[in-house]
């Protein structure tokens, strides 16, 4: 299989929508989303500023992989959640620091940068960005 | 105007026996025998994977060249779970410009040389974004599972409500010799069937299957064609969460409303209908794309019969993905195949008596890429 991506540039290149959710910001339709791109998915504008988007938000809807793609099968099961971010902006992310079970909609969760995964051969490791549950001080 | 001539197809199933080209030429030999019309302009092959599963890619002169056809212009189509439709309709395209009078379409996956299931999964994955959807370790059946969890909701379904259309299509496939799994299920066996991503079951997912389907196409009104009356096509945002309505399928309204408006047809003409339902609660959107059930609606009406093989309005006599099988690229060309048949009056124990017309609706990736095609009895 030629599908396990090991080239460094791949993750280096996306590190700011990665690490920082860098998300557009449309200044013709005024809606944001993520992740930046130089077009807007909403109205095709090509008007659009970067932004780093809000690290905290909710999670709208959720599911728990059993079978997971190559190099994910280690971590399975885990839960891949559709979260709405402070702005309303939508973000697909895996949940992290929780057990499937403990997962509900409407759940308070913040970005934290994680392992996604380790490469293959190469063992090159792709750090990324996941959501935890928000801490109770 | 362009016809169908001709159509064949392998059985579908885990064909440890065959090569990615021995289903191909089995499926187009068949094809041409059935078809009045016997030697073609161009060839068109509808394939998602080739490249990742099967390390082969420049599939339009590898199946020409086995087909001992090389000279014949031949190219691959890809649009994910909707080549084999994209094929189809690029080909009668060639066709209606004049350039071609005839063409073969080969709708063909080889996905059992994989063998390896998170391999399997990956390749599947391609058809979602590979940089924001599927690099997170979202799997294919996840983000059918977040649409499944998100129309839940907002219909208030619960599992159960899903049950109905793989039960249907699993009692529809029995009497299909090519069907992959020609067996019934019960309420019973939905319910038991294991998660693949909560809340999507193994019962609610299409398998995965070898397979390759052929149509011979041509301008030529021959004994027992069937006329391609329209087709359309549409694309969706890719990624789910850019979508704005999440359990509506925008590319297949779209794709439907172009091909009825060039067949001079309203839905409600419509006698016999193929859907998408690679996992249920896509089969539901499908027909809520169509015009054919009000929305958060359609499990009521699988349940009532409607759309049985002798009910309202016949879909998927032949048990679609869900259990005739979804050789991924291939299930476009199997969709309109089987049409063709029904049209011409020779789908056996499956027929659906008396139908006209037909629609078939294909999709890629969760929606983001669909075509449907119209087709007529002459
Ligand atoms: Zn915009």
């Amino acid at each position: 299989m030629v599908l396990e991506r090991t080239s460094i540039p791949l993750y280096w290149r996306d590190r700011g929508i990665k690490y920082r959710l860098l998300g557009g910001e449309c200044k013709s339709c005024n809606r944001r989303f993520f992740p930046y791109r130089k077009v807007c998915p909403h109205c095709g504008s090509t008007d659009v500023n970067k932004v780093n988007l809000p690290r905290r938000g909710r999670v709208v809807s959720f599911t728990v992989v059993h079978n997971a793609p190559r190099g994910f099968e280690y971590y399975t099961p885990y839960v891949i959640a559709l979260i709405e971010l402070k702005d309303g902006t939508r973000l697909l992310s895996q949940l992290t620091d929780v057990e499937p079970d403990e997962v509900r909609e409407g759940m308070e969760v913040e970005m934290v940068i994680r392992i996604h995964r380790t490469c293959g051969e190469s063992w090159l490791i792709a750090y990324g960005y996941k959501f935890r549950p928000v801490l109770k001080k | 105007m362009v016809y169908v001539n001709g159509a064949g197809f392998t059985k579908i199933g885990l064909l440890w026996e065959y090569s990615l080209e021995d289903l191909a030429v089995e499926a187009a030999l068949k094809a041409l025998e059935d078809s009045e019309v016997k030697s073609v302009d161009a060839i068109v092959v509808g394939n998602m994977t080739s490249g990742v599963m099967n390390s082969q890619e420049n599939l339009g002169a590898v199946i020409a060249d086995s087909l001992g056809m090389a000279g014949v212009p031949s190219i691959k189509v890809e649009a994910a779970c909707g080549s084999g439709g994209a094929a189809i309709m690029w080909a009668a395209i060639s066709i209606m410009s004049g350039l071609f009078d005839s063409a073969l379409v080969i709708g063909v996956e080889k996905m059992t040389d994989v063998t390896d299931i998170p391999d399997q999964t990956s390749a599947l994955a391609t058809a979602a974004n590979a940089r924001y959807e599927s690099s997170l370790g979202a799997s294919f059946p996840s983000l059918n599972a977040l649409i499944m969890r998100e129309y839940m909701k907002e219909h208030g379904l619960s599992e159960e409500d899903f049950a109905h259309l793989p039960i249907l299509m699993h009692k529809n496939a029995v009497d299909a010799k090519h069907a992959q799994l020609r067996f019934r299920i019960s309420l019973e066996d939905y319910l038991k069937s294991p998660y693949i991503s909560e809340p999507l079951r193994l019962l609610d997912s299409s398998p995965i299957g070898d397979g390759a389907a052929a149509l011979v196409i041509s301008s030529r009104r021959a004994d027992e064609s069937v006329e391609i009356s329209g087709f359309g096509a549409a694309t969706d945002v890719v990624s789910i969460c850019q979508r704005d309505d999440l359990t509506r399928l925008r590319s297949v309204e779209l794709a439907a409303k172009r091909a009825l408006k060039m067949a001079h047809l309203e839905i409600r003409d419509i006698d016999l209908v193929q859907i998408h339902d690679a996992f249920s609660v896509m089969g539901y959107l499908n027909l809520e794309a169509l015009g054919l059930v009000e929305r958060g609606k359609a499990h009521i009406r699988v349940e009532g019969g409607d759309f049985n093989r002798d009910g309202w309005l016949p879909v998927n006599p032949e048990g679609g993905l869900k259990a005739r099988g979804h050789p991924v690229g291939a299930t476009g060309v199997y969709q309109v195949a089987e049409i063709y048949l029904q049209l011409s009056d020779r789908a056996g124990r499956c027929q659906v008596e008396g139908a006209e017309t037909a629609i078939a609706v294909n999709i890629g990736g969760t929606g983001s890429n669909a075509s449907v095609h119209i087709l007529r009895r002459c």
